[in-house]
């Protein structure tokens, strides 16, 4: 298989990168000065791209690369690959569910714990040596707060999950009510805001998810409620987010996505009531190494004619 | 000291409460906090007298103290008062009132029951995921604007799966339990005694605990016997990968030990909210990213001040009506603490 060229479009795992080499023949787009001219070259040798949730496959890509036989991103979001034309030139998709569901249900929660509990500004609070001058103020406490959740798949169940432990009443907005689900269904995302203390964004990023976090949500879930984005950036219009909690009629932020990553919006970084994090939600060596495993793992049975292990299309 | 306000007679004829410093409600919420109509509040600290003088002269037929940790109640404030029979405690530990003394007297003491323990499990999950995905480290990161220039930030460690050993699985260490498995850990412990009817393996040793776990949460109470429970030894057997998270009493630790090994790597990381001589912290930890501090408010929260609010004014109210009091200490049951 070492002379099957894998375009790896951005960096993302070192191991994913040193495994990537020992099977085929990685090109990283990367380190490529000039992209045009590298394609027009090796274009009829790459027949596996491999993007992850910065940069995937869109169409442009898809059309230079006529020998493209499967996309497999290394992460579940499939928001940077034209799925649409993937299924129209019989082009395989894989991605990586699962492995990091628990991870990223895991930070959301810690997210919620840092935002209500001011942990990260009680610790910059210590490392000023503010304490000896007297005790910080009080916080809100996490226990028992109504927890609303945006998309009920792997990740939003796994916040329930959580959130349950701490006697959180959860309810949800999804495409489509989930009879069997026990937690109380809202048919709308303004509805649900208006009805929760915690808003988490846990659905897939698409054409209808797009900015679904809007004035009108922001306005709903109001100066004590907190926003999670655990998703995707372009799932909160970010301008109206940051003049809410600028103007504290927002109660409080907990994103780990946004919408120019790695820009993030410098009027957030002297509020208190925001924690930011830099797109970590599956940033664990044990996950990392799992999804690497799974990139390598569909790779290799597509070239192998063996069935796929986590196709998406 | 003057009576309080003349023109409401019926004011100057309320039992007295002694307070000898502010908890900390009264500093963050007025010292209007626990006001009653049942009570009013002798404020020691108002005086310029020395403690001995001012109890001699002004506490001698008072029957109550509201105590917090800074506030202790020791052998020699009690003798100072003969008629003592109550002391409330704002604070969920017990190691700053004399219990022996106490139970000498037939003192009783009233504490903050199971009013904070959801907050303090709260801290503790909140402080572990903190430490292994290193959210404090990383919100620094971004809101210095490192993130553009510097790229990816270095990977966590993944919370699912690890072994948590609880040291202490009274109320809080119970709660800590119960939200952490939801996380898909598996829970042990260590205790005075194993706990019957429980079903996660119990450790007769701290040390051997340790050893067996990948996070170490402190849960216990402070007593002669948990002074620098967890030591060099406690340490080594925790671990290179082992975090510790400490939610419980600063002398629980043996803090020099614990700097040592964190600031050689020989432990992954740490989440503490107390410490051995607060408010001062050891300066070498600020230097370390993979150290969680909080200053000693896994309780303060809105919600658990007024639970304590309704508590403290409840047991006072209680006591000075002859009701039995809303959360008694069963003295015989408590280790000494020799302070």
């Amino acid at each position: 298989m070492e002379s099957i060229g894998v375009l790896m479009v951005c960096p993302m795992n070192s191991y994913l990168e040193h495994e990537l080499e020992k099977r085929f023949n990685l090109f990283r787009f990367w380190t490529v000065p000039e992209k045009s001219a590298f394609l027009a070259t090796n274009k009829n040798s790459i027949r596996a791209v491999v993007g992850n949730s910065s940069a995937g496959a869109d169409a442009e890509l898809i059309e230079v690369l006529p020998k493209l036989e499967i996309v497999a991103s290394f992460s579940v979001g499939l928001d940077k690959i034209d799925l649409a034309k993937c299924k129209e030139k019989g082009i395989r998709v894989t991605n990586t569910p699962d492995v990091l569901t628990d991870d990223v249900a895991d930070l959301a929660i810690g997210l919620m714990l840092a935002v209500l509990r001011k942990l990260c500004e009680s610790d910059r609070y210590v490392r000023s040596g503010k304490w000896k001058k007297g005790d910080y103020r009080l916080t809100t406490k996490f226990t028992g707060k109504k927890v609303g959740i945006i998309g009920l798949g792997r990740i939003g169940m796994a916040v329930a999950k959580r959130a349950e432990a701490f006697s959180c009443p959860i309810s949800y907005y999804s495409r489509t009510e989930k009879p069997e689900i026990k937690y109380k269904y809202y048919p709308g995302v303004v509805e649900l805001a208006a009805n929760c203390d915690i808003l988490v964004v846990a659905c897939s990023l698409t054409e209808e998810t797009l900015h679904i976090i809007n004035r009108e949500v922001i306005d709903a879930l109001g100066p004590k409620g907190v926003l999670i984005n655990v998703g995707r950036g372009p799932h909160v219009d970010e301008p109206e987010l940051v003049s809410a909690l600028v103007e504290r009629r927002l109660g409080g932020a907990g994103l780990d996505v946004f919408e120019h990553e790695p820009e993030v919006p410098e009027e957030l970084f002297g509020l208190d009531n925001v924690v930011l994090l830099p797109h970590v939600g599956s940033g664990t060596v044990e996950t990392r190494q799992a999804m690497a495993d799974l990139v390598i793992g569909n790779l290799e049975a597509h070239f192998l004619n063996r069935p796929l292990l986590t196709p998406v299309v | 000291m003057a009576p309080e306000n003349p023109s409401h007679p019926s004011e100057n004829d309320l039992p007295y409460v002694l307070i000898l410093k502010p908890p900390p409600s009264f500093v963050i919420l007025g010292d209007h906090f626990f006001n009653s109509t049942k009570f009013r509040f002798l404020k020691a600290y108002e005086s310029p007298l020395p403690l001995a003088h001012f109890l001699l002269a002004h506490a001698q037929s008072v029957q109550a103290i509201l105590s917090s940790g800074g506030a202790p109640v020791t052998a020699d404030t009690i003798r100072l008062m003969p008629l003592l029979r109550l002391v409330v405690t704002t604070s969920q530990g017990l190691n700053h009132i004399d219990l022996s003394e106490c139970r000498r007297r037939g003192i009783v003491v009233a504490s903050a029951g199971t009013i904070y323990s959801a907050d303090c499990a709260d801290s503790v999950v909140a402080l572990l995921i903190d430490v292994l995905r290193k959210v404090s480290a990383a919100d620094r990161f971004v809101k210095q604007g490192l993130w553009s220039s510097q790229g990816e930030y270095p990977l966590g460690s993944k919370l699912g799966g690890k072994r948590v050993g609880i040291v202490g699985l009274g109320s809080i260490g119970s709660e800590v339990a119960k939200r952490l498995e939801a996380f898909g850990c598996s829970i042990s412990y260590n205790s005075r005694k194993k706990k019957p009817f429980c079903s996660y393996p119990f450790y007769l040793n701290v040390r051997e605990l340790a050893a067996n776990c990948d996070a170490l949460i402190i849960c216990c109470a402070l007593t002669d016997e948990t002074h620098h429970l967890i030591n060099k030894e406690v340490l080594s057997a925790l671990g290179k990968d082992g975090v510790i998270i400490n939610i419980a009493r600063g002398p629980i630790m043996d803090e020099k030990e614990l700097v040592r090994c964190l600031v050689e790597g020989e432990i992954r990381g740490a989440g503490l909210d107390v410490f051995e001589h607060e408010p001062d912290v050891p300066n070498e930890l600020f230097a370390l990213d993979n150290v969680v501090m909080s200053p000693h408010n896994a309780v303060f929260t809105w919600e658990s001040f007024e639970d304590l609010r309704k508590l403290v004014v409840g047991n006072l109210e209680a006591f000075f009506s002859n009701e039995p009091l809303l959360t008694p200490v069963v003295l015989d049951d408590q280790p000494h603490f020799s302070g």
